[in-house]
């Protein structure tokens, strides 16, 4: 602590002789005692002050720290907000960014430099939270969560609406009364989460990722009515996006007015600007629905009634030509009698041609029979049977004449007539007329012809001559 | 007039098809009869799937009960009264 108080400042530079030795003279610090008074000095004049000014030269280290230089035109000053703080902000600081600056000045003895040490900051212009907004924004979108190739269509009848939201907030009550008045029977599961407040944003960001298991469910709602930036905070948080963004069914956000845009929004598949809204984009209206399966349902049988129909004009048409051809059957008939005739009368005329050409012809072979020749032939036979006979009576005179001259000549010859004088011939067995004696031997029989009969006779000697 | 067994069982809308698609296959159904150039059996066979969808869409909208429930604590239910908090 200084011996003394401080002199009050000079007034003029030449009231100070610094060289002289003068008892009482103008009192000499040592480095400590000067930063010392400096400091007490410094920080009771500016316990707690608002500084504006535009960020540069920040730094965050490992600790969590944020150091950082605050600066406008013509100055600047050091800044720290240390982790505890920082980790309050819903927005990043970053450099250039113009922002406003609670908090106390302190001097760092051991450099000798002051800096500001910062409870909050709040970015100038623009609130806090609409900077986090942006920030957020900006980040996610680089991220591509808020592409439309990402978003997914609505399921056209859902079986089952989870709602993220308060049980007993409004926009539940809305959101049911105009979802039963377009489809009284679809089924709701309400997924009770705080909408507001610390804590709201995983407590919603948690409702999603359990309503998206339960069974049957469709579509996932976050429901929240109208209310300040503040208010609908929840919905602008990280969580709430990342759980929208990686929902496995197809996700509607309902917050606010239609005016309130949140995160939620941009990454739902569908933005609902309210949560009656949100009704009428989920449910279509049943009776419509009705209507036009009805109607579907009647030009089902028109279409059945008209292919029938068809098919039955078809049907006589084609009947219509099959009758024809009867007809042209009679005349085709009539045509095949005629050509019938035609050809009968032509075989006949031919049969005609040919019989009269084979009479003529069998008149020509009758003429040729063989009969006329056979009957010349016959007298022929005749004439020469007759020519015969009487050649043939001629000749047997002739032969019978020289034949009894013969016999007559052949009877004077025979020896018979020999034996007609007395003679007698004798044959032995054999037949063998004998003429010597040495023909037979004694005993031998022998034959012995006479004039009139025969004798048998045995040999009983005989005399070799 | 017409047997049931005749319409193949993939006409039949199952329990799980969604009624989408029930009404897309009945809008298919209905232009095809429209457009002609079925057989006769085609036909009545188009025509028998058509009032078939017709029917399973009609009861998919109707078969669904007006159940609003409060997911609770271990993924139980519980009616929804409005009073919760």
């Amino acid at each position: 602590m200084p011996e003394r108080l401080p002199p009050k400042p000079a007034t003029s530079a030449g009231q100070f002789d610094l060289f002289g030795k003068r008892a009482g003279g103008p009192r000499v610090y040592s480095v400590s005692e000067l930063t010392r008074e400096i400091k007490a000095i410094l920080e009771g004049r500016f316990p707690s002050v608002l500084v504006k000014g535009e960020v540069s030269n920040l730094r965050a280290p490992s600790s969590g720290h944020l150091y950082f230089t605050l600066k406008d035109a013509d100055a600047c000053i050091d800044a720290v907000l240390f982790r505890t703080e920082a980790r309050r902000l819903r927005f990043s600081v970053q450099n250039g960014l113009s922002l406003v600056a609670r908090g106390r000045l302190a001097l760092y003895e051991p450099q000798g430099r002051y800096q500001l040490v910062c409870d909050t900051v709040e970015p100038l212009g623009a609130g806090a939270l609409q900077i986090a907004f942006e920030q957020l924004k900006e980040r996610l979108q680089k991220e591509g969560l808020f592409e439309a190739a990402r978003k997914r269509k609505l399921p056209f009848l859902p079986r089952r609406i989870a709602v993220v939201t308060s049980p007993s907030g409004a926009a539940v009550h809305d959101f049911l009364r105009v979802l039963h008045r377009r489809f009284p029977n679809l089924p709701v599961l309400i997924v009770p989460a705080r909408v507001q407040g610390d804590g709201a944003a995983q407590e919603i960001a948690r409702g999603i990722v359990r309503a998206a298991k339960q069974p049957r469910v469709d579509v996932v709602v976050v429901a929240r009515g109208g209310g300040s930036l503040e208010d609908l905070w929840a919905f602008n948080e990280e969580v709430v996006a990342r759980a929208l963004c990686g929902c496995p069914v197809p996700t509607v956000s309902a917050v606010g007015h239609e005016i309130d845009v949140t995160i939620a929004d941009y990454c739902a598949d569908v933005r609902a600007p309210t949560p009656t809204a949100a009704a009428e984009l989920i449910a279509r209206v049943k009776d419509e629905l009705l209507a036009d399966l009805a109607q579907r349902r009647a030009r089902l049988g028109r279409a059945m009634r008209g292919q029938l129909e068809r098919r039955g004009g078809l049907l006589d048409k084609l009947r219509a030509r099959v009758a024809d051809p009867r007809r042209l059957i009679g005349d085709r008939k009539l045509r095949l009698d005629r050509a019938r005739q035609r050809l009968e009368d032509m075989l006949h005329d031919q049969i005609a041609a040919r019989q009269q050409g084979l009479r003529a012809l069998r008149e020509r072979l009758q003429a040729q029979h063989p009969r006329e020749r056979l009957h010349r032939l016959e007298r022929e036979v005749a004439r020469l049977e007759q020519k015969l006979k009487s050649l043939a009576g001629r000749t047997l005179a002739v032969r019978r004449h020289r034949y009894e001259g013969l016999t007559a000549r052949l009877d004077a010859l025979s020896p018979l007539k020999v034996l007609a004088r007395g003679y007698a011939v004798a044959f032995d067995e054999r037949g063998h007329a004998l003429q010597r004696a040495m023909q037979v031997q004694a005993g031998e029989r022998v034959r012995v012809r006479l004039h009139e009969g025969e004798l048998s006779a045995q040999v009983l000697e005989k005399k070799n001559e | 007039m017409l047997e049931e067994t005749r319409v193949a069982d993939a006409a039949v809308p199952s329990v799980s098809e969604k009624y989408e698609d029930i009404v897309a296959r009945l809008a298919k159904v209905v232009e095809r009869l429209e457009g002609g150039g079925l057989s006769l059996e085609e036909s009545i066979a188009a025509f028998e799937e058509g009032i078939r969808l017709a029917r399973a869409g009609a009861a998919r909208l109707e078969e669904a009960e007006r159940k609003v429930e409060v997911l609770l604590e271990g993924d139980r239910t519980a009616p929804f009264s409005g009073q919760e908090k």
